[in-house]
């Protein structure tokens, strides 16, 4: 009886989750391991659409002669880089009409015309027709002739499908683009952008962790950047950086605090003198990141908060009782107690700002030196079609990603063992 | 040491109150205010002395008139002095004084002895400098995007700083980039598709979330664990990773461009969420309700429809608004799937508008606002309910 009971429950468990499970592995786990095969892969856009036979049917009334029609087929192969082979070809005509002259490589039965083709090369053209003879003499509908629908059929290679593999698509990305480049421009964008929202998460949770009239309300307010959709806030962003007519610029200039406009997305480097040091500030990574921290550091700010309304009240009173100082109560209680919400927050912030391509892709396009690895699929796969070194690009995230996962859970496990 | 607090503690406090009166003169600069310098100087200067000042006579005379006399020579100095400047922006300084000299009252003589006077004067500062300058940064854009959509392509290009809106003009010259784009760029058909795919997305999640939910919280069975932990990863995933497979695929297939291939890939994406979300709901539910209802016969279809379901609706629908959101605000995917302007999604409009050089940036904020105004609605109006749901780590971005 239990078993029986146990299998049924077993049975359930697996029809409610199939659909699910189906729908992620086929969207999710499918494209993943397909990224492999196609980073191995030759490919390029225009090589996606499966090449196939296509037939345009003209129909034409021959001059001097009532009683005959022509019909024209302008015959083609879709595809421009691959043959078709066994093209085949069917076509249905009205029971008053015979054909006169026939292909040789076609047959004529019960009204219907069937052809063989052959193979059909790349690029190939054909304009292909026949003669009937009116049996009836009645009036042929042209229209109504030609919304019968020739249909072809041809077998034709899937490039995605066949075995030939290189390794040009890595040794591209790996050795040419300025990889190097590449890898520390996402490096800056990720780490500089997750360090950044976890501090102000840190002062924004502090403060509302605080009680004052409409806390509430600045609550939200915190965290409107964050749930507004990313293509309104970049163009807001771009219109208010602009250097032309953007409000920050003629701000800046109206007080005097600048002479000549800015472009903050536009420019790679500046020029920055800090005590009597000079150097080059990547300028539009910089306003890139400033953006980042911007949009994200709501979500450090929440799960904070929710941790600092979790401390006990009495490690406060506690503190007050022996006269620590309120820097004290920040380094030696407040601070600990959030460093396990922050070393989660690092890392999901790390690895979903490692990824981030709409916020960089919307500001700069990933121009003046903003170019970072997920735009860089985008660029190799769309801009300059090589779908397959797009997707080496890919996997290259994915095995960093890995890597960084490996050695960050492996610092926290030591981390913890000290503890 | 106590003339020492205070100093620290004028300081302190007339940073705040050049913040405070800073952002004050670049709101007023964006009305049409000839401001051309801020005066960090001498505002400085004034804050301090008047904090000073204000604690050192604190108990010779009465609060409200010490209010008076410090605002007023500050406004004298800052306001008629310096510059002439009309009378709306005095009087908006008089308030922000007068509020700031309502958070100074706390710190009195007394206050000064204290051992930790400076550090909680500093942390108690630098809360409400934060919040102020947090609100400013954050509501600034939005102030922006929405001032922008009411504006004409010249008065953008004449003068950037002019946010004041004409409300004398009419309503159908105010509200001229939104009919333009509603009837020059089809936005109405861009919401269509958009509400369509956001509501699509989370009826289909809901539908194979919640009994994958379910499995999950409560019945045995072999791979549970397993997929409970694989949830986790794969919501953690890179979507850009997806996006060439996809590609790829969805063309041979046919599903570009089609409202059916974004509904798949959007479900694909948010059952994660969605299902980690339920099943933690799932498990504080007392199981002695379904026990009662096994004896009954009922089937675990039953279960879930007559048990599971009424029991969890503000699970279910704080679920439900996140998925809209995340469907609504989503772009990776429909900038590389649609390249059809009669299947394009709000975002994905917006975005093909900005292509165009000669697109005037009125319009482009005009779709902006129609983009944000229903999420912010939707945010707002159930904060509560989102933001436990927020911290439970759901929101991907």
């Amino acid at each position: 009886m239990k078993d029986n009971l146990s299998y049924t429950e077993k049975r359930t468990a697996y029809i409610l989750t199939l659909p699910a499970v189906c729908l992620v592995f086929a969207i999710i786990l499918f494209p993943i391991f397909a990224n492999i095969w196609i980073s191995f892969k030759e490919v390029e856009l225009k090589d996606i659409r499966i090449p196939e036979p296509r037939a345009k049917k003209i129909v034409k009334t021959v001059s001097g002669d009532e009683n005959k029609i022509k019909i024209l087929y302008k015959l083609r192969n879709s595809s421009l880089l691959q043959e078709i082979r066994k093209v085949k070809f069917e076509d249905k005509y009205p029971k008053n009409l015979k054909p006169l002259d026939l292909d040789q490589r076609c047959t004529y039965k019960k009204n219907k015309i069937n052809c063989d083709f052959g193979t059909w090369p790349a690029k190939y053209k054909e304009n292909f027709q026949i003669l009937f003879k009116i049996t009836d003499n009645s009036v042929i509908n042209k229209k109504e002739l030609k919304s019968i629908k020739p249909k072809l059929d041809g077998d034709s290679d899937n490039i995605l499908l066949n075995a030939n593999f290189t390794l040009k698509n890595f040794k591209k990305v790996i050795f040419e683009n300025e990889f190097l480049d590449l890898l520390l421009t996402t490096f800056y964008y990720t780490f500089f952008g997750t360090i950044g929202s976890i501090i102000f998460g840190i002062l924004t949770a502090q403060m509302v962790n605080q009680k004052f009239y409409g806390r509430t309300f600045m609550r939200s307010v915190l965290l409107f950047p964050y749930v507004a959709p990313v293509v309104a806030l970049a163009y807001t962003w771009e219109l208010l950086l602009d250097p032309n007519s953007g409000t920050l610029n003629s701000l800046l200039i109206n007080y005097q605090i600048i002479e000549t406009p800015i472009n903050l997305l536009g420019q790679k480097y500046i020029d920055i003198n800090i005590l009597g040091i000079d150097f080059k500030l990547r300028l539009a990574l910089t306003t890139v990141i400033i953006f980042e921290i911007w949009r994200y550091f709501p979500l450090a700010f929440l799960f904070i908060l929710a941790r600092l309304q979790a401390i006990p009240k009495e490690l406060y009173e506690a503190a007050d009782v022996d006269g620590a100082s309120p820097f004290q109560k920040f380094f030696k209680i407040t601070l600990p107690q959030i460093t396990a919400v922050i070393s989660i927050l690092f890392m999901i912030r790390f690895i979903w700002n490692f990824n981030k391509f709409e916020d960089v892709f919307l500001l700069t396009g990933g121009a003046s030196g903003t170019r970072t690895l997920p735009i860089n699929v985008y660029q190799q796969g769309f801009a300059i079609s090589d779908i397959g070194t797009g997707s080496a690009v890919s996997i290259v995230i994915v095995i960093l990603l890995l890597l960084f996962m490996f050695f960050y859970f492996k610092l926290l496990g030591r981390k913890v063992d000290e503890n | 040491m106590k003339i020492k607090n205070i100093i620290i503690f004028s300081i302190i406090s007339s940073l705040l109150l050049l913040s405070l009166i800073s952002i004050w003169k670049i709101l007023s600069t964006l009305q049409g205010v000839k401001l051309d310098n801020l005066n960090f100087q001498i505002l400085f200067i004034l804050g301090f002395l008047v904090t000073f000042l204000n604690v050192i006579i604190e108990k010779k005379i009465n609060f409200l008139i010490r209010l008076f006399i410090f605002s007023f020579i500050f406004i004298f100095i800052d306001g008629y002095l310096i510059q002439n400047l009309p009378f709306w922006y005095n009087f908006g300084s008089f308030l922000i004084i007068c509020l700031f000299f309502n958070k100074l009252k706390k710190y009195n003589n007394d206050f000064f002895i204290n051992e930790h006077s400076t550090q909680t004067i500093i942390f108690d500062f630098l809360t409400l400098f934060g919040i102020v300058l947090f609100s400013f940064v954050i509501l600034f854009p939005f102030y922006m995007m929405l001032v922008t959509s009411f504006k004409t392509q010249i008065a953008l290009l004449v003068n950037p700083l002019d946010f004041s809106i004409n409300f004398n003009q009419d309503i159908k010259e105010l509200f001229k980039s939104y009919f333009v784009i509603f009837k020059s760029y089809k936005f109405g058909k861009y919401i269509l598709t958009s509400t369509i795919v956001s509501l699509g997305t989370v009826l289909i999640t809901l539908l194979f979330a919640i009994p994958a939910a379910y499995a999950i919280a409560r019945l045995n069975f072999f791979g549970k664990s397993f997929m409970s932990t694989s949830i986790l990863i794969i919501y953690m995933f890179p979507a850009i990773v997806l996006v060439i497979p996809l590609y790829t695929v969805f063309s041979q297939l046919g599903l570009r461009n089609s409202i059916f291939g974004l509904l798949i890939v959007y479900t694909a994406t948010t059952l994660p969420v969605a299902i980690y979300m339920l099943q933690g709901y799932f498990k504080s539910i007392p199981k002695e309700l379904e026990e009662a209802a096994i004896l009954d016969k009922l089937s675990w279809f039953g279960i879930i429809i007559k048990i599971i379901l009424p029991l969890s609706i503000p699970a279910i629908s704080s679920v439900a608004l996140y998925v809209f959101m995340i469907a609504w605000n989503e772009f990776l995917f429909s900038l590389m799937f649609l390249d059809n302007p009669n299947s394009f999604t709000l975002s994905r409009a917006i975005q093909y508008l900005s292509g165009d050089a000669e697109t005037p940036r009125q319009y482009l904020m005009a779709g902006s606002v129609i983009v944000t105004l229903p999420v912010l609605f939707i945010f707002v109006y159930f904060e509560k309910y989102l933001v436990s749901g927020l911290t439970a780590g759901s929101v991907k971005g």
